[in-house]
């Protein structure tokens, strides 16, 4: 079953289907990763431009792979470079961009709605790379495919969230698609950033949040840490003492999930805030995965969104393959 | 002269629901009388009501002309002939202009401009405080000799329940409203929309309702304190009401507004369109429900559009950014009959009620179809179809949230000191 998709804005809209479809478009591109040479021709002649309103490093890198490898040229505008700061409108800037003859344009910004609002008037594709703390769909997806890496399923698991969920764009993005997979969620953090209102974000999906954190792992499959903002930590003013007391992962309380569970996290890692570095590199850890995986999520939507799925049904990985072996043979 | 003819007269002052005739000569109604029993001289114009209602004129509380100062939004001129189509014959508009209208000088030019361009009566509002900073005492007696009606901060609060407390007490002294926009401006810092499960679902930042309730709660016991008439303007919480509620029971001075967006839409309607984005923002589904009954057992004094133009540029952006506020006046009482009349919620007489007398008792002026009072009517139909379009509109912004809409029943004449300023034949 093939999907056609036109933006990629959340996941929140996105079926099951739809998810499973992209996650296995990722898997070959996965095996890329491991070539000697990884550069594919599949998106010659085209361009990507990377507007990042908001910094950003591994996401725009990451992207920027992702379109060099499929062979790809970049733009790139970045927000300190950036004609925002000279008062243009948002709009402005991506119909200047457009005009340039992208094919596709990935974006970052600051405010929740960014990406669904410029897609609104562009008939370039348009990918969101975060937009405020909405969503962030290419996370979310790069994180089912290392679960399902991992455990060999990413359904009817037991996920808990731990950290500032109200703010996260990640969290949002996990939930929407395990969601649609039968996993079940604990958030857990200050009560302040796990709101009640959570529980409904995702109709059908059961969601619960506890403040206590041994409660939160108990029989946990996958604990996905997030990023302690510490300026965040102003807004309510919390002590970062209280938070590692608290909330803080390390080794003892990490026992209290499921034997095989596997934690992630979006990164930037705080060492010794949200996360102990003992955990943070230990075998339960996925974070490196999560961002080698990065780039093949990040493949596959640039690849599905600028070229639709292959009309003749082969994936390009797998032509670059047996093209490889053709050559091999020679 | 001018005779109408054949209508419907709704008139919650004298409590009338009837046939009538109405004869006007110059400003004034002379006469208001059984069907055909109207002489008037020949060659007088006759407006035929028939199948219309004809009510008292319209009075919009809170409007935002933008003049002076934000001419590419809105002006008198065209916000005013908004009004008109939309059967307001007079809009008090805030005094958040640019300069701030906080003195007399202001208040005059104000009314020049309404003298000059304007379809309907305008009612300037003063600011409370100097640049409506929340600092000092604006020059509130100056503004009343040059014509505000009532004083607000509107956009903001007072700022503190000291300064609160004295323009309340100098305003009792002086026989002026005092109007609140009622907001604890700590509880609302960043949001851009109510908070909630959409709000937590779009990831857009939420006030809580108590945001506006604290505030309400502060200023009841300020007027209960000073004996003022204090106004809540845009009540949108089922829990400010409630203090608005409890006033009334201890028979304090207190009154409220509501405006047709908070009950006609909740927060589960808003999408990251920023149509959808007015301080108070749309609020929880149980609100909108309290605040229907507010409408229907009187705890509810009047409807005001809070007509907030935004020009394009301004509007449309990302949602965070963009200013708060949806175009009002041409909407209003459509949205009123749909969402309140023939919901079956509210009779026609009191829906009247609440754009008539009801904002007439707020600011202190009476407003009745008598003979020797101001001929000011509105003319408007029970269940003619028709279509709001935007790019229509008589305003400069095209900022609402119900372009498109298919309304039944609506203006279809609005007469100002009578003057037929608005029609459709």
């Amino acid at each position: 079953m093939t999907h056609r998709f036109r933006d990629l804005l959340a996941l929140e809209p996105l079926t099951a289907d739809e998810l499973r479809f992209l996650l296995d478009q990722s898997k070959p591109f996965q095996e890329i990763q491991k070539h000697p040479l990884k550069k594919l021709a599949t998106l010659r002649g085209k361009t990507v431009a990377l507007a990042f309103f908001e910094n950003s490093t591994r996401t725009r890198i990451s992207f920027g792979t992702a379109a060099s490898r499929l062979g790809a040229d970049t733009m790139n505008l970045q927000a300190e470079a950036s004609s925002i700061k000279k008062g243009e409108t948002l709009l402005d800037t991506a119909f200047n961009l457009n005009a340039m003859k992208p094919d596709c344009l990935v974006m970052r910004h600051a405010a929740s709605g960014a990406a669904d609002y410029v897609a609104q008037h562009l008939d370039t594709p348009v990918v969101n790379a975060g937009d405020g703390t909405h969503e962030h769909p290419s996370q979310g997806l790069l994180d089912a495919l290392t679960i399902g890496d991992r455990l060999g399923t990413i359904e009817n698991l037991n996920v808990t969230i731990l950290g500032d969920i109200l703010h996260s764009r990640v969290a949002r993005s996990n939930i929407h698609l395990l969601g649609k997979f039968g996993c079940r969620f604990t958030l857990c953090g200050p009560s302040m950033w796990v709101p009640r209102e959570l529980e409904k974000i995702a109709p059908g999906v059961p969601i619960r949040c506890v403040y206590k954190m041994e409660e939160a792992l108990e029989n946990a499959h996958v604990i996905i840490m997030l990023r302690v903002q510490t300026e965040r930590l102003n807004d309510p003013p919390l002590s970062a003492n209280d938070y590692i007391l608290l909330y803080q992962l390390n080794a003892e309380r990490l026992k209290r999930a499921h034997r095989d569970a596997i934690v992630l996290h979006p990164g930037p890692i705080n060492r010794g805030i949200e996360i102990t570095p003992d955990v943070a590199d230990g075998p339960q850890s996925c974070v490196l995965e999560q961002v080698t995986n990065g780039v093949a999520v990040r493949m596959a939507i640039l690849y599905l969104v600028i070229s639709g799925a292959s009309e003749s049904g082969t994936h390009p990985a797998l032509e670059a393959k047996a093209k490889e072996s053709a050559n091999a043979s020679d | 002269m001018l005779v109408i003819k054949n209508g419907r007269m709704l008139d919650p002052a004298t409590n009338t629901d009837a046939p009538r005739e109405i004869l006007i000569d110059g400003e004034k109604i002379v006469e208001v009388a059984q069907p055909g029993s109207v002489r008037a001289a020949p060659g007088a114009e006759i407006f035929d009501a028939t199948g219309l209602i004809v009510a008292p004129g319209f009075i919009d509380l809170h409007a935002h002309l933008r003049e002076p100062g934000q001419e590419s939004s809105e002006t008198i001129e065209t916000g005013t002939r908004a009004a008109a189509q939309g059967g307001f014959t007079a809009v008090c508009c805030m005094p958040n202009t640019k300069p701030v209208n906080d003195n007399a000088s202001v208040t005059r030019f104000i009314l020049d401009r309404a003298k000059a361009t304007g379809s309907v009566r305008v009612w300037p509002i003063g600011a409370a405080s100097l640049e409506s900073k929340g600092e000092a005492i604006s020059e509130i007696a100056g503004m009343k000799e040059a014509g505000i009606v009532a004083v607000s901060d509107d956009g903001k609060p007072i700022a503190t329940a000291k300064l609160a407390q004295q323009v309340m007490d100098y305003c009792r002294s002086l026989g002026l409203t005092v109007i609140e926009h009622a907001e604890d401006v700590s509880l609302a810092a960043g949001a851009v929309m109510r908070e909630g499960v959409t709000s937590t679902r779009l990831g857009l930042r939420g006030m809580p309702a108590a945001a506006e309730a604290v505030c309400v709660a502060r200023d009841v016991q300020l007027a209960e304190l000073t004996g003022a008439h204090l106004h809540i303007a845009h009540l949108s919480a089922k829990a400010s009401l409630e203090q608005v509620r409890w006033a009334k029971s201890r028979k304090l001075r207190v009154s409220c507004e509501v405006t047709p967006h908070h009950f006609t839409l909740i927060d589960e309607d808003v999408t990251y369109d920023s149509r959808f984005k007015m301080n108070p923002p749309l609020a929880a589904r149980e609100d909108r429900k309290a605040l229907i009954e507010g409408l229907a057992d009187g705890t509810v004094d009047a409807i005001a559009t809070d007509h907030a133009p935004h020009e394009p540029a301004l509007k449309d952006v990302e949602f965070d950014r963009a200013p708060f506020g949806i175009l009002g006046f041409e909407t209003a009482l459509a949205l009123a009959l749909e969402q309140l009349v023939h919901a079956g919620r509210i009779s026609l007489m009191r829906m009247v009620e609440l754009f008539t007398t009801g904002p007439a008792r707020v600011l202190g002026v009476e407003r009745k179809i008598w003979p020797g009072q101001a001929a000011d009517l509105t003319i408007f139909s029970f269940d003619r179809p028709w279509t709001f379009h935007v790019g229509e509109s008589a305003s400069k912004s095209r900022n609402s949230p119900f372009d498109g809409r298919k309304f039944k029943g609506g203006a279809v004449g609005t007469i100002v000191a009578g003057r037929i300023v608005h029609r459709i034949q």
